[in-house]
């Protein structure tokens, strides 16, 4: 083409951007290209823990970018906005996501930085690899459209995926990557269908302006929509790993290093947590009597199953990855009761479960010992004894997955059954409660083996190494308990949080 | 000057973690000594929120500091709060003001114990409950205290749990107060079911609607909060606890079960004072439980020889009266004795720890006497408040009494001769102790030759290596002990000034709390002033009896000792007898049959079932990608089918 051409055709026409509102993604992402740049031109290793530092540096930038967002959609002159063309919205809920899996990232950071050098792996890739996939998880949480929602979950993803193969010398670490890689494709699959038909059935990928069409029209044939529906439920199912889209959880859990399984099981449940409230509750609200029994099913099948196979495991992260299985069940409750309590609920739990799961996989990473492998019940047996500390502060975090009192984890649940029965789904509520008797017995079971277990019983007496506890992940625990006890006795900071964090539809400007 | 009220319950909380953060570092007597500020600090915050309140209007005197707001739930909102009124800062005062002085003793009584700083830790924690009980602004705080101050009680009970009569004692304080606490438990769940709030101030609150309650509830609700206040008052027929927990160190003893925690049932009743107004029937039911309970222990305090379970006996049966106070409806009469007995009875409990430590760990009275010229400050102080509990005018507990008498009186004659009774008998128990202690011959020397051979005798408090070295001569005690008896003593003398006929003080700063519902007096000041008389000879009688039967018989006094009434009327072997037999049959009963079949049985099912269905399920776990993905397409096609199905396409 000639340059006379060229300057015939029309711009393009590029939406306005607000910088302002995009900001904890930018934080999020240019300290991942900062630290990236900045390892490979450096001439010198840089001081231990740099990288852990940096990154805890750039998460809490983004917190504050959030904090200052926070005050402007809840002031109630300005409110909840759409930017970029109305792609993203944020409102609380955005925010509230922000927040959550910036949280996730800094306490990640912290395991990791101690587990790395052990495993001779140190470098920043994986701190990298953890902001862009943190990146990632937020885009998903502020998405006003399916198409964001796909980018989002992508990011996402992608970096997971090569996080979870990271551990280079360890077969399992390898085979977890692939098996990630290949049903994560196999799902993003179904998650394109699915918003493909809902495209076909709607005319629009905009959350507002689907929202808008639905509640305007009522659709002669709506068998493309709700086929839609449940392809979209397969995708988002998968990646906040309920059952019986949660196949891969175990496997990949256990080989993940075991840092990187932390955040797995915090930022990237709640990423997909996020996409799924917006999505279903919120967008297809009108059709709550055709979702909702599917969210039903979903619930009682990752509550029993989750905590039934926990169980029957002998390997502490399988146990715990079936006990995050149960956890999404809980938090799929909340998500039933499709109501802005039930919604508030399921974030309450999001934030006080991540804080828990990051807790209890850290000590998961420092039992494991070098060469991540030694995740057996048996590594667990007089835990009390070598590290006092440690085996307490496991024993708030296991209790508190319980839901025992005066810890987060009872309010947790609390606030989603309390929401299921002002729904009136009390089966639902019901089987929800039994299954955490279920799943109590894990959670007793790894405290006993720490506080009763004798070392040398069994067959090997071999003696261990002792348990080391580096201080960058003695912080995260002690930010992780802390968080965990705090909340439970004086919960309603984080209620008012995630009430005024109920999302909100905006159609494109 | 009111928002000080937060620094009255944080003072001692403070206390209490720097005590638990560094308590084996400061050591003693430093832990003590901080403590003891601490307590102080409370009451001076208190003096200040006092101040505040008494510069409002007096019928406005009712205010709400929110902390903060601690369950949200729906409609169900639960704050921590403070109520600020006549009746919580009078008990803020006496609670704090007696605390302090407790405290600073227990500085010399626990000098040399190991676990020094660990009796101030609990103190501080005790207080800082005590206060939270008092200030609450809802049942559910209030309920938070009660159990802090009883989890406290226990732990203090059981101080030197290495001897098990302390361990045994603590337990028995524990459950007994359990069986309370299951009303008070229910009481709230009733409360909340019944009105949807348990907050006491305010126009929604628990006070303000509490007299439109129907009848029948209005009565259930007052009649378990009663439990409650009986387990933690030590009313019959829960106050079994109260006489073995004596095996406390001695300032617990005053601090814990004379002057404080014991008077917290009272309060609980003065709190919900509309509540009983709704049902007149839990009053004629807290009335004559509180006459039975004054009488009942006062003949049990007649014949007991170790020199702290008659005031055991004693402050059970002056709780009665309060307890009969407050049933007759004069609350105000309740709690000015509530205030004036924690003066006198913590003054007879300190001067009681002062001669067991003069004494070295000598509590049987058979074995004291002549005390008076070798602990003459112990002596004097111990005197005063002989003459305050035995209501000589005008000493303040004579003042304290004689309104419970007249309200008595006004409402059933019969209640007042109970209650004169009891005054009869305690002064006559009262004069026993005084005279078997402090006048008589010394029997001090003679004491530890059969020491072994008394199975009455009470274990002694401190360590035994004590009581194997020679008997020294009794001794003084430091100053860190007389000083608070010295206080405790003036105001004893002096308490009622607080609310003199006439003046009445004390009635008009309270009266906004109770307004209408207080029981007026209408009396004629002859028919008053002869009843005091009635009692007052009742008191002549009671000591002129002791005196000549302690002091001048040559007779042993054993024959006006019964057993029956040292074993108080058999009704704790009698009780222990009950569950010890078929009580512990029963439980046999249901431990083997509901607990092992039914209960036992379906956890092991539901186990076996989980267990069977894991194991079964892992099957599915085969760790190939392509199963996996089959099970994924699986799921797909089966949230495809539903859709289908319903909308059907199909």
């Amino acid at each position: 083409m000639t340059p006379a051409v060229i300057a015939q055709i029309e711009p393009i026409a590029t939406p306005e951007i607000e910088w302002f509102a995009v900001s904890p993604l930018l934080v999020l992402v240019g300290g991942a290209l900062v630290l990236l740049t900045a390892a490979a031109l450096a001439r010198s290793r840089p001081p231990r823990g740099f990288y852990a530092l940096f990154t805890v540096v750039t998460a809490a930038l983004a917190v504050a970018c959030s904090a200052l967002l926070w005050q402007r959609v809840t002031d109630p002159g300005r409110g909840p906005f759409t930017a970029i063309g109305g792609a993203i919205t944020i409102d609380g809920f955005s925010v509230f996501f922000a927040v959550t899996i910036t949280a996730a990232i800094a306490l990640g950071a912290l395991l990791a930085d101690d587990y790395l050098r052990r495993e001779g792996l140190d470098g920043p890739e994986l701190y990298v690899l953890m902001l862009l996939s943190g990146t990632g998880g937020v885009v998903m949480a502020m998405a006003n459209d399916l198409i964001v929602v796909f980018l989002g979950l992508e990011t996402l993803s992608i970096a997971l995926y090569v996080m979870a193969g990271l551990h280079l010398r360890r077969l399992e670490s390898q085979e977890s990557a692939i098996k990630y890689f290949v049903l994560g494709s196999f799902s993003s699959a179904f998650l394109l269908y699915g918003i493909a038909l809902v495209y076909g059935a709607t005319g629009s990928t905009n959350f507002g302006a689907i929202a808008g069409f639905l509640s305007g029209n009522v659709l002669a044939s709506n068998g493309l929509l709700l086929a839609g529906f449940a392809l979209l439920l397969v995708g988002l199912g998968f990646k906040v790993a309920a059952v019986p889209f949660h196949v891969w959880t175990p496997d990949v859990y256990q080989g993940a290093p075991t840092p990187v399984t932390a955040f797995m099981a915090s930022a990237s449940k709640a990423a997909g947590f996020a996409a799924l409230l917006r999505v279903f509750v919120s967008t297809f609200d009108v059709y709550r009597l055709d979702w909702r029994p599917l969210m039903w099913g979903l619930a009682v099948l990752s509550l029993l199953v989750g905590s039934f196979l926990a169980v029957v495991q002998s390997d502490v992260k399988r146990m715990l990855a079936y006990s995050s299985i149960s956890h999404a069940g809980f938090i799929l409750v909340g998500a039933e009761a499709a109501s802005d309590r039930g919604i508030a609920g399921a974030l309450f739990y999001l934030l006080a479960y991540t804080f828990m799961v990051v807790g209890s996989f850290g000590v998961a990473t420092l039992v494991g010992g070098r060469g991540d492998a030694d995740h057996g019940l048996s590594a667990y047996r007089g835990l009390s004894r070598r590290r006092p500390l440690l085996a307490l502060a496991f024993t708030v975090l296991l209790l508190a997955q319980a839901g025992v009192p005066l810890t987060s984890g009872f309010l947790a649940k609390f606030y989603v059954i309390g929401a299921a029965v002002e729904a009136d789904s009390y089966a639902l509520a019901l089987i929800a409660m039994l299954s955490a008797v279920v799943a109590a017995f894990v959670y007793l079971r790894i405290t006993v083996a720490m506080y009763m277990g004798d070392e040398t019983e069994g067959a090997e007496a071999v003696t261990r190494p002792a348990v080391r506890v580096p201080p960058g992940a003695a912080l995260a625990l002690g930010v992780a308990v802390a968080f965990t006890i705090v909340v439970g006795i004086l919960p309603s900071p984080v209620v008012d949080f995630a009430r005024d964090a109920v999302p909100v539809l905006l159609s494109a400007p | 000057m009111l928002s000080a009220v937060w620094l009255i319950p944080a003072l001692p909380l403070a206390g209490f973690l720097i005590l638990l953060a560094a308590g084996r570092k400061l050591g003693e007597p430093a832990a003590g000594w901080l403590a003891t500020a601490m307590v102080t600090g409370s009451f001076v915050a208190g003096l200040v929120t006092f101040a505040g309140l008494l510069g409002e209007d007096e019928h406005h005197r009712q205010f709400v500091f929110t902390v903060f707001e601690w369950l949200p739930s729906g409609s169900f909102s639960v704050d921590v709060g403070f109520l600020v009124d006549p009746l919580s800062m009078a008990m803020v005062l006496f609670v704090t003001g007696v605390g302090a002085l407790i405290h600073l003793y227990s500085i010399g009584y626990m000098h040399g114990d190991p676990r020094f700083h660990t009796f101030f830790l609990y103190l501080n924690l005790f207080a800082f409950s005590m206060l939270m009980l008092v200030l609450g602004d809802n049942l559910l705080i209030t309920f938070l205290g009660w159990e802090g101050v009883g989890a406290c009680s226990y732990l203090l009970v059981s101080f030197w749990f290495e001897r098990n009569s302390a361990a045994v004692a603590g337990k028995k304080a524990f459950v007994t107060n359990r069986v309370g606490d299951w009303g008070f438990m229910v009481a709230i769940f009733l409360t909340f079911a019944s009105l949807g709030t348990l907050t006491y101030a305010g126009e929604e609150g628990f006070l303000e609607n509490a007299g439109a309650l129907p009848e029948a509830t209005a009565l259930g609700i007052a009649l378990l909060l009663f439990v409650g206040a009986a387990g933690k008052s030590a009313q019959l027929p829960l106050y079994v606890w109260l006489p073995d927990a004596m095996e406390g160190p001695t300032p617990v003893s005053a601090l814990i079960h004379a002057a404080t925690m014991v008077t917290a049932g009272v309060y609980l009743m003065a709190r919900v004072n509309p509540l009983l107004d709704a049902a007149p029937a839990a009053l004629t039911v807290i009335s004559v439980m509180g006459a039975a309970t004054a009488l009942f222990a006062a003949t049990c305090a007649v014949a007991q020889r170790d020199i702290k379970k008659v005031l055991a006996y004693s402050t059970v049966s002056q709780l009665g009266y309060m307890f009969l106070a407050i049933g007759v409806g004069a609350y105000v009469a309740a709690i000015f004795h509530m205030i004036t007995h924690a003066f006198f009875k913590a003054l007879l409990f300190l001067g009681a720890g002062s001669v067991i430590h003069g004494l070295h760990d000598e509590q049987d009275m058979r074995r004291m006497g002549g005390l008076r010229k070798l602990m003459p400050i112990t002596a004097g102080t111990f005197i005063v408040g002989w003459l305050a509990i035995a209501g000589i005018p005008p000493f303040s507990g004579f003042w304290s009494k004689d309104e419970i008498l007249a309200a008595a009186w006004d409402s059933n004659r019969l209640l007042w001769l109970v209650g004169v009774i009891t005054a009869l008998l305690t002064a006559y128990y009262m004069s026993r102790q005084v005279f078997l202690v402090f006048f008589g011959p010394p029997r001090w020397q003679e004491a530890h030759a059969g020491a072994t051979s008394e199975e009455a005798l009470a274990e002694p408090e401190h360590e035994p290596a004590a009581a194997q070295a020679a008997p020294a001569t009794p001794h003084e005690s430091p100053p860190t002990m007389t000083v608070p008896l010295v206080v405790l003593a003036v105001l004893a003398a002096g308490g009622g000034l607080l609310n003199l006929p006439g003046v009445l003080t004390l009635e008009h700063f309270l009266e906004p709390v109770f307004e209408d519902r207080l029981h007026e007096l209408d009396i004629p000041a002859g028919i008053l002033l002869s009843l005091a008389a009635v009692t007052g000879v009742g008191v002549v009688i009671g000591i002129l009896a002791a005196r000549a039967i302690y002091l001048r018989s040559t007779q042993p006094a054993d024959r006006f000792e019964p057993e029956l009434l040292r074993r108080a009327w058999g009704f704790d072997q009698a009780l222990a007898g009950f569950f010890g037999g078929p009580g512990r049959a029963f439980a046999n009963f249901t431990s083997r049959v509901l607990d092992g079949r039914g209960i036992d049985g379906a956890v092991n099912g539901i186990a076996t079932l989980v267990r069977g269905g894991g194991s079964r399920l892992r099957l599915t776990q085969t760790g190939y990608v392509r199963n996996y993905a089959l099970f994924m397409g699986g799921g797909a096609v089966l949230l495809l089918a539903f859709f289908l199905l319903r909308t059907g396409v199909a």
